[in-house]
């Protein structure tokens, strides 16, 4: 017979204890979880909303996963902590082995493939024809926004003509007549309804842009041109960040997303243009 | 098998003489063990240090440190101490303790061998570690400081040498190449571990008789054999790039501060991600399985039950290994990769989800209809499960990459992996710690200090953490030295000035913990008997601490299964594997 | 490899006529303790098996490189391979051969002839690694070198890769040639039979990889 050691008498006031601050911090959890105290702001593009549903259907599954195992655990720890009965002796249940195998299977991957249009709507398509398209590049510690002007082409672009000091972030060069109207700006401004595409091009390392309205994120590459597409439907300012290392200027690499309406944005280009005569 | 028929005189002679044969240069797994668990021990304060000071400089950026040039941290440094601090705890902490530290003293006793297979190679392991530690360390002190480019090192950013960043100059050469050190200690420990595990087991110590923790040894040792071979392949070519003029990862037309790099082109910062990330995915999983081990065994013996379901947990067990070599592109949704492949990875990630969560149900199967006595080993065992579940459920958000594109290298991310593999796992090796250091040592941990310690841990990771997936969904990027570039960081400054309050006690408390160990040691409680906590795996029936051969030059034989307590029509609520049936006591 | 305890016959009657049981407590190249553990011989190759499936996967790491670099961007040149690499690689399939006729002398008991045999193959190995240096000179005076272009950085790498574990191999030749066996727990025999494992395994090793470069050039 095992000799009854001291934590065996005190096991009530320590398995209380467990189950406690185990059910305290899954309510406490949960709670914040639904206040939504600190939450994702509001979305502004379709894709955002059909994310915010799968982003819903997670946590409500997760949810009761987590409450249902740390309440079980809290229940477990104090129902059968040791008053000096005996222990139950099962090697295990096959049936119910079986059954929550099946179960979470189904759940989780069925989580995972219902995640597939959202997913799909950002990547399986690419942009419309008619996209605007704007150039994003990535530098040590900054974003630049290329657009193409009112010839609709973008110029060519030199590594060696890269100047940040002289106001030649991206390297384009003048010699090419399509760079002429070529707007480069260090804010992203887009017109609110109509589809956009960047292009995102990285000068030196990886870095990631990243916008929380858009619900989208993309890294950008050095030696790779990534395309992607949102239509933003919401006007207002939003807060750009770089959401991957890119060095000691990584947490202040910020820039602003800049969603117009379509006549603030034609003057906003108009605005552009006069700047660069 | 093992037999014993070859010609007579082959007894054993006597234990090593000497100071540096006997603790020094010890072929004995039971001393090797101790070395790798103090290196783990030491890494784990280096560690702890390091986030205590990025705790403090994100909760307080203008913050003056004595030790810094001009008092307040630069950017710079903050990715240092956070490339460091990864970098020290993953690989010298969770790849040493939980595996080479107590695999390396337990699996051989607990097959009933009376070492490992190849003695000599598992002393070359400590020390080629060893090694390695003190190469990374090394990068601390070099002028120009430690690499800034995160444990993960992504090129070019750790390719293209100190003018993408300081200390991505030698600091980030003596990282890479310390690394590519601890690859090549890793694989003589897995070698070892493999063979003995295939090789030594006693007579009648059948596959389905081993304990969960050696299960979880074996697995994880293959994993760590397939995996660093692919690390050490990335190092090269990346130590290739940096030093002898290669471009696998780095591609051409880059500028970098107005200087165009013109001896660089065509290589793929992909490539890397690739190779890196096929190697530690296997790593997170080498990280967090003996803990698993660990908590299967104690939640069994602390409740005088059979582990519930146990041939489905080492199904689970090696389903975990074989699919942890499916899903690393779940790391890189976001970086350029065909998001068909990205959807691929996907499923199976979610797959991968399925054994975790048997493995959860089978644990409170365990302690259901148990007898429970909350020793330290057991609580913390108990804890082990209950952040397990909460740093595992987030892993099916992050596997979705239609929410990745939100959560990626954000807040969320850095919950889930602290909480699994920086407290769940480390939970794992305080269990296995109070339970084994009686064997080990002789004495007991102070339970009363323990107990302290168990919750304050419990709590303060709890307090820790949990903020941080709030962050997450609040878009918070991660890697950042401070939050001040815009409103909605500026915003979440209380959060993370809460966390380092937390993290600031939850540090101090493992200094109790520390002082506890370090006074058991020499002043705990003896441990008399060889089966204080009436146990039934082979370990418990040999002497505390055990000699030098572990049997005493017998080979034991092994006749139970387990985890066979509360048998019923037996007189004891446990039966040894050892223990020939006639002399089990009948009730 | 650290000589642990066998117990096998073949201690007995292998490698040290006389039929006596090799003394207690021998050397074990290292081993401090001094005393024994029962390892049986299988572990060896257990052992053999585990390390040649952690090269693989280094070496397969490093063939995935290359396919995939080969196929991003359009900077890949054609590297010639120096025509000595032929000569190289029937030298080391040559090798293989001879390893093997050594272990038939050896299980034959022939032991002069097992060292004659033994010595030519451990002769063709340097001759294959002095083979692949040429080699390199060829390529690096063409003009070549590491940092040329991606082929050519493979090639190197590869080769020396390659090269490194082959010399590992080489070791061991010299290791199974001069290692007093009588001493030993395993026989000089099985330890020849490990050794020719593993050189067998480079053997393919560079068929595999000079396939690789050849196709990929």
């Amino acid at each position: 017979m095992m000799p009854r050691r001291r934590t065996e008498r005190g096991s009530t006031s320590v398995a209380l204890a467990f189950a406690l601050f185990l059910t305290l911090m899954t309510v406490v959890t949960v709670y914040i979880f639904m206040a939504k105290i600190w939450w994702f702001p509001p979305a502004i593009t379709d894709f955002g909303h059909e994310i915010d549903s799968q982003f819903t259907r997670t946590f409500v599954i997760t949810g009761i996963v987590f409450v249902a195992a740390q309440l079980g655990l809290a229940l477990a720890v104090f129902k059968f902590r040791d008053r000096g009965q005996k222990a139950h002796y099962f090697e295990g249940n096959n049936t119910m082995e079986i059954v929550w195998t099946l179960a979470t299977i189904v759940l989780f991957v069925g989580l995972g493939l219902y995640a597939r249009n959202a997913w799909a709507q950002v990547h399986f398509i690419g942009a419309a024809p008619g996209a605007l398209p704007i150039e994003v590049t990535a530098q040590q510690f900054a974003w630049n926004f290329r657009y193409a002007g009112p010839d609709g082409k973008f110029g060519r672009e030199k590594p060696e003509l890269v100047s940040a000091s002289t106001g030649n972030p991206v390297g384009l060069d003048s010699t090419d007549p399509a760079s002429k109207d070529d707007i480069v700006s260090p804010v992203i401004a887009v017109p609110a309804g109509r589809e956009v595409e960047l292009i995102l091009r990285s000068q030196d390392v990886t870095h990631s842009f990243y916008v929380r309205e858009l619900r989208l994120k993309q890294d950008a590459v050095p030696g790779m041109e990534i395309h992607m597409h949102f239509t933003a439907t919401v006007p207002g300012d939003y807060e750009l960040a770089c959401a991957e290392l890119c060095g000691l200027g990584h947490y202040r690499m910020h820039s602003m997303l800049q969603v117009m309406t379509e006549p603030d944005f034609e003057k906003w280009q108009r605005d552009q243009e006069a700047a660069n005569q | 098998m093992v037999t014993h028929e070859n010609g007579g005189g082959h007894g054993h002679h006597g234990p090593p003489s000497g100071f540096i044969r006997k603790y020094v240069f010890s072929v004995d797994h039971k001393v090797i063990g101790i070395q790798y668990l103090s290196l783990a021990l030491f890494s784990v304060f280096v560690g702890m240090a390091l986030s205590l000071l990025m705790r403090l400089h994100l909760a307080w950026p203008a913050a003056k440190f004595f030790f810094f040039k001009g008092g307040v941290m630069t950017p710079e440094q903050y990715l240092a101490l956070m490339t460091m601090h990864g970098t020290i705890m993953v690989f010298m902490v969770l790849t040493t303790a939980p595996q080479s530290g107590f695999g390396n003293y337990f699996l051989p006793i607990q097959i009933g061998a009376a070492d490992m297979a190849f003695p000599v190679l598992n002393m070359l392991s400590f020390w080629t570690t060893f090694v390695s530690l003190i190469v990374m360390l090394s990068a601390f002190f070099v002028s120009a400081g430690a690499p800034i480019g995160g444990w993960t090192s992504y090129p070019p950013l750790s390719a293209l040498g100190e003018i993408v960043g300081p200390g991505q100059g030698a600091g980030e050469t003596l990282w890479i190449v310390g690394l590519a050190i601890f690859c090549g200690a890793s694989l003589m420990g897995a070698l070892n571990f493999i063979t003995t595990l295939i090789d030594l087991r006693a007579k009648g110590m059948t596959l389905g008789r081993l304990p969960l923790t050696c299960w979880t040894w074996f697995v994880t040792a293959i994993l760590g054999l397939l995996a660093f071979g692919v690390l050490l392949a990335a190092c090269i070519l990346l130590l290739l790039d940096r030093v002898g003029g290669t471009s696998f990862f780095i591609p051409g037309g880059l500028v970098v501060t107005d200087q165009v790099i013109t001896w660089h082109k065509g290589g793929s910062p992909l490539l890397w991600q690739h190779l890196f990330w096929f190697f530690g995915h296997p790593e997170v999983y080498i990280a967090i399985l003996p803990g698993m081990g660990v908590a299967s065994h104690l939640l069994s013996t602390f409740s005088r039950k059979p582990v519930f379901g146990y041939r489905a947990m080492v199904g689970a067990v090696c389903a975990i290994g074989f699919l942890g070599f499916c899903v690393w592109g779940h790391h890189m949704f976001v970086s350029g990769m065909s998001p068909y492949s990205a959807f691929a990875f996907s499923i199976l990630t979610m797959t991968i989800g399925v054994p975790s969560a048997i493995k959860t149900f089978n644990w409170l199967g365990t302690i259901w209809g148990g007898k429970i006595q909350f020793n330290c080993a057991m609580l913390f065992a108990l804890g082990f499960v209950s952040l397990f579940v909460s740093g595992g459920l987030s892993g099916l958000f992050l596997a979705q990459p239609a929410l990745d594109l939100y959560l990626h290298d954000a807040y969320f991310v850095v919950a889930h992996f602290h909480l699994i593999m920086g407290v769940a796992a480390i939970f794992g090796m305080f269990a296995g710690l109070y339970f084994w250091f009686p064997k080990m040592f002789g004495r007991f941990l102070h339970e009363g200090i323990g107990k302290v310690h168990f919750w304050l841990t419990f709590i303060g990771v709890y307090a820790i953490f949990m903020p941080m997936h709030f962050l997450g969904l609040a878009g918070n990027p991660r890697r950042y030295s401070e939050m001040t570039a815009g409103p909605f960081l500026i915003a979440l400054q209380p959060v993370h000035v809460f966390i380092s309050i937390a993290a600031f006690i939850t540090i101090a408390a493992q200094l109790i913990f520390l002082f506890s160990f370090l006074w058991s040691l020499k002043a705990g409680k003896e441990a008399k008997e060889e089966n204080p906590w009436h146990a039934t795996t082979l370990e418990w029936s040999i002497p505390s601490p055990p000699p030098f051969d572990n049997f005493g030059g017998h080979e034991p034989v092994v006749y139970h299964g387990p985890y066979e307590f509360s048998v019923p029509g037996a007189a004891d609520d446990y039966i040894p594997q050892h223990l020939a049936p006639e002399l089990v006591r009948k009730a | 490899m650290p000589g642990t305890i066998v117990d096998d016959v073949e201690i007995i009657d292998a490698g040290h006529g006389g039929g006596t049981t090799p003394p207690a407590g021998g050397d074990d190249d290292g081993d401090s303790s001094g005393w024994r553990r029962p390892v049986p011989r299988r572990a060896y190759f257990t052992a053999l098996q585990l390390g040649l499936a952690a090269i693989v996967m280094f070496f397969m790491a490093l063939a995935s490189s290359y396919i995939v670099r080969k196929g991003l961007g359009n900077d890949w040149q054609r590297t010639p391979l120096p025509p000595v690499l032929w000569f190289n690689t029937a030298i080391l399939l040559a090798s293989s051969v001879t390893i093997i006729v050594a272990r038939r002398r050896l299980e034959g008991g022939e032991r002069e002839a097992f060292r004659s045999w033994w010595w030519v193959t451990t002769g063709l190995g340097v001759l294959f690694l002095a083979g692949q240096i040429i080699a390199w000179r060829e390529l690096a005076a063409a003009g070549m070198l590491l940092s040329t272009n991606p082929s050519s950085s493979f090639f190197y790498l590869l080769t020396a890769a390659h090269g490194a574990h082959l010399g590992g191999g080489i070791l061991a030749l010299f290791y199974v040639a001069f290692r007093p066996w009588n001493r030993s727990r395993i026989s000089q025999a099985t330890a020849a039979e490990l050794t020719s494992i593993y050189w067998h395994f480079m053997d393919g090793l560079w068929i595999f990889l000079f396939v690789l470069l050849t196709l990929g050039r």
